[in-house]
């Protein structure tokens, strides 16, 4: 979510409980736009909390002009002094994905592989490592992993211009509230996966310069997001049920969109059962 | 005079060499013919829209003037759209005139009327604020936001209201909001009541449907007995014991729970729990759709419907999550030995009306100043351990007692679990993961920080305490952590169909050798039996005409 807009946004996504407190919602106001400051960010958005056993990480993320270009990750153990978290690669994240259970709360804490391969351990050990794995580098695999699968825009939220940037659509009005019930109205904001396997009619219908990420319809598990108005009808929360703890609020008909996420940072692996 | 300037608008019209016209047109009265022209180029309508380029023109550059957005070079074509747009919505006047009636009046007509006070609750306004049960949720609410959690505060004012509108329906003697529990369509909003004693209505009950076999295997055998045909035996299969739920008002159903989808709609209660309902609720996982009456397809199949499995989960988490400082209540007498009744602990408790709070500090660095205060839920299902091959009345009273005998297995171990009030030192930790997180709220200002406590095996379940308010709360999706994936239970063997006996035996189908060659053996005999027939065709004849 918008830094700038936190206090009203923490607001329309607390159905879930989880939420700020008030000293964190306060301090929050100042170190992320000392953030923008010093990183020299154009936006700034809050993207969350996970939470560990004995602490929790905050994460801020900083974008450039290019709001698609991958982004910078800041953490943070108490919102008053951020650390700049290497890019994720790869590997990391093919490391992370091995990896179960809660995080620790302690980012210089190392976890031990419990499975690996026969092949896997021959050919760490040649190389002379340890198969050992930071937290911090679990904790940067997880939050690309949200990002990459879970994390959303609306449609028309963001254009792509002629030149291949992406930036905010300054003609967003909002979705009006029946297309906010739908899920094709919700992009991934990440690289396109499926855009290219369309046929040629849908393709037809698709507006290059808003149209160019995966809508969220053909999500697979089926029903992997849950559609719920709040408030009495007037905010449309979405929240996925593959990372739980991820909220998406957006007010139809305003600019108010953003998402967050509350949680243990572990994905659903059990989504199939309990649908 | 002119513009000398390449920047101002209208250079290098006037110059020679530099106009669009200049090679055609160098006459001045040709040019305004050429001006006149395109005027009328522009003003022509358009066959399709019935707009004209010349009127659309000035309509936009009006609205750019008159907004001056910034780079309008970069949204022109969008506000050409914009403006295109308003002219049909102009002529769609009279339809537009009605006005939709969105859901979302209607929920603002609910929430509305909770806040509307009902007739006759002036005069009753003074005895309530004496002794209320209607709980000071905002309060609570307050102390959770110290540490992050809680719903907003619009939506927990809401709450607030919808439990004073329960309080004065139901009679009720304790109330408290219990958490929500989302769900895939609708989420819960859960409040956990006590009745007044003696008040509580008597729920018709439901024939249970699970036969006792027993009953059924008597008289069928009878039967068997007495008709030698060959019909196929019924089956002996006894299904085990049924355990009978606990008495409203004690064990899992010590509390009554209500919800509702959404404040301003009305409460629901949820039946009681049973213990068969609970087991099952163990070994399966999965969403709440937000309807009560949806049907939980699961395996092992889940008896009940959502309103049920709502409720055992809701009783798990309680049993599993409440608690409160240790001292804070204690047993109401304290003579004799605990382990007296044998099958329970205590089950009651009271407040302690000397009880002297301990500091924040304390209360987060060990867990043993906590301690629960609802009583475990054993792995029958139930809170006070119930022995199922006791003769009672409740059984039916015409089983053979021979059938009883042969089947009844081992007799079960009595179940103990976790007295009343254990510290949280003793519960468990799974892999390495203690089952509670404590922190304080703030650490800038330790004066006044809330403790709070997470747990790590039902994510969502809070507790805080502050001097002597403590609370419990829950918010969240309804199931209990497992480090490792959920692993769905395997159908149970394939039972065997008959007893084995002299007259029915299980054997393998024969393979087609054997069948073969016992169809050789069998054509060997025949052959041999006809010629002893032959000579016996006389006598045969003669016993055929008896019959």
């Amino acid at each position: 979510m918008e830094a700038a807009s936190l206090p009203a946004a923490l607001e329309l996504a607390a159905g879930g409980g989880a939420g700020l407190s008030p000293e964190k919602r306060a301090v929050l106001g100042a170190s992320l736009l000392l953030l923008q400051r010093d990183y020299r960010f154009e936006r700034v958005w809050f993207w969350g909390c996970i939470q560990g056993v004995r602490g929790a990480y905050y994460i801020a993320e900083g974008l450039g002009p290019d709001r698609a270009a991958p982004r910078s990750r800041l953490y943070s153990l108490n919102c008053v002094e951020w650390s700049l978290l290497p890019p994720a690669t790869q590997e990391m994240v093919a490391q992370a994905e091995r990896l179960k259970g809660r995080f620790q709360g302690d980012p210089s804490f190392e976890y031990e592989y419990t499975e690996i391969n026969a092949e896997d351990a021959e050919r760490l050990f040649e190389d002379g490592e340890k198969p050992m794995i930071k937290e911090e580098a679990r904790l940067v695999a997880t939050v690309e992993q949200i990002d990459r699968e879970v994390g959303i825009i609306p449609r028309g939220a963001f254009v792509k211009t002629p030149l291949g940037s992406v930036c905010e659509n300054r003609n967003f009005e909002g979705l009006s509230l029946t297309e906010a019930k739908k899920l094709s109205s919700y992009f991934h904001f990440t690289e396109p996966v499926n855009l290219k396997n369309k046929t040629l009619l849908e393709k037809a219908d698709l507006d290059p310069s808003t149209d160019f990420l995966d809508s969220l319809e053909h999500d697979i598990p089926q029903g992997s997001w849950t559609v719920q108005l709040e408030k009495g009808g007037t905010v449309v929360v979405l929240r996925s049920l593959l990372w739980l703890g991820l909220t998406f609020y957006h007010v139809p008909m305003t600019k108010q969109y953003g998402y967050v996420y509350f949680g243990t940072g572990e994905k659903n692996l059990d989504l199939p059962f309990m649908l | 005079h002119g513009p000398y300037q390449p920047h101002e608008p209208g250079y290098g019209l006037y110059l020679p060499g530099y106009s669009p016209y200049d090679d055609q047109i160098p006459d001045p009265k040709s040019r305004m013919l050429a001006i006149q022209n395109a005027k009328a180029y522009l003003l022509k309508s358009s066959t399709t829209s019935g707009l004209n380029l010349y009127d659309h023109l000035a309509n936009m550059l009006t609205k750019i003037l008159d907004e001056q957005p910034a780079n309008a070079v970069d949204i022109i074509e969008n506000i050409s759209k914009d403006v295109k747009w308003a002219q049909f919505q102009k002529k769609m006047d009279t339809l537009r005139d009605e006005h939709e009636i969105l859901p979302t009046f209607e929920a603002a007509e609910k929430h509305k009327a909770l806040f509307l006070k009902a007739n006759g609750e002036d005069e009753e306004l003074e005895e309530e604020i004496g002794e209320t049960p209607l709980p000071n949720v905002m309060e609570t609410a307050f102390y959770f936001e110290q540490a992050g959690i809680g719903l907003s505060k619009d939506e927990t004012y809401h709450i607030f209201l919808a439990l004073k509108k329960l309080i004065s329906v139901q009679p009720i003697q304790t109330c408290r909001f219990w958490g929500k529990i989302l769900g895939l369509e609708m989420n819960y909003i859960i409040a956990e009541v006590q009745y007044h004693e003696g008040e509580e209505e008597e729920e018709t009950e439901e024939e249970e449907v699970i036969e006792e076999g027993g009953t059924g295997m008597g008289e069928v055998e009878d039967e068997d007995e007495i008709e030698k045909e060959d019909k196929p035996l019924k089956s002996t299969y006894k299904p085990p014991p049924v355990i009978p739920k606990e008495e409203n008002g004690t064990g899992a159903n010590k509390y009554v729970y209500f919800v509702c989808n959404e404040p301003g709609k009305p409460w629901v209660k949820l039946p009681p729990v049973t213990p068969a309902q609970i087991v099952c609720a163990r070994k399966i996982k999965k969403f709440f759709t937000g309807r009560l009456d949806a049907p939980v397809v699961s395996f092992p199949p889940f008896p009940g419907n959502e309103a049920n499995y709502l409720r055992a989960q809701i009783a798990r988490i309680s049993a599993g999550t409440q608690i409160s400082p240790a001292g804070f209540y204690q047993f109401a007498d304290e003579e004799g030995d605990e382990e007296e009744e044998g099958e329970g602990g205590r089950d009651t408790y009271e407040e302690n009306q000397d009880f002297q709070p301990l500091s924040v500090a304390e209360m987060v660095n060990s867990l043993s100043t906590w301690v629960h205060h609802i009583q475990s839920i054993l792995k029958q299902g139930r809170c006070v351990w119930f022995n199922p091959f006791q003769k009672s009345e409740e059984e039916e009273e015409d089983e053979d007692e021979e059938e009883e005998k042969a089947e009844e297995p081992d007799e079960l171990q009595q179940e103990i679990g976790p007295p009343l009030l254990t510290p949280l030192s003793e519960d468990e930790e799974m892999q390495n993961i203690p089952a509670w997180t404590a922190q304080a709220s703030t650490n800038l200002i330790p004066q006044y920080a809330v403790a709070i406590l997470q747990s790590n095996r039902w994510p969502g379940a809070y507790a805080f305490a502050s001097g002597k308010k403590f609370g419990n709360i829950y918010f969240g999706w309804g199931h209990k952590y497992a480090p490792e994936n959920h692993a769905p239970s395997l159908p149970p063997p394939v039972q065997a169909e008959y007893p084995r006996g002299p007259e029915v035996t299980e054997t393998r189908d024969p393979t087609l050798e054997e069948e073969l060659a016992f169809k050789a053996a069998k054509e060997e005999a025949l052959a041999a039996a006809e010629e002893e027939e032959d000579e016996e065709d006389v006598e045969d004849d003669e016993e055929d005409e008896d019959d």
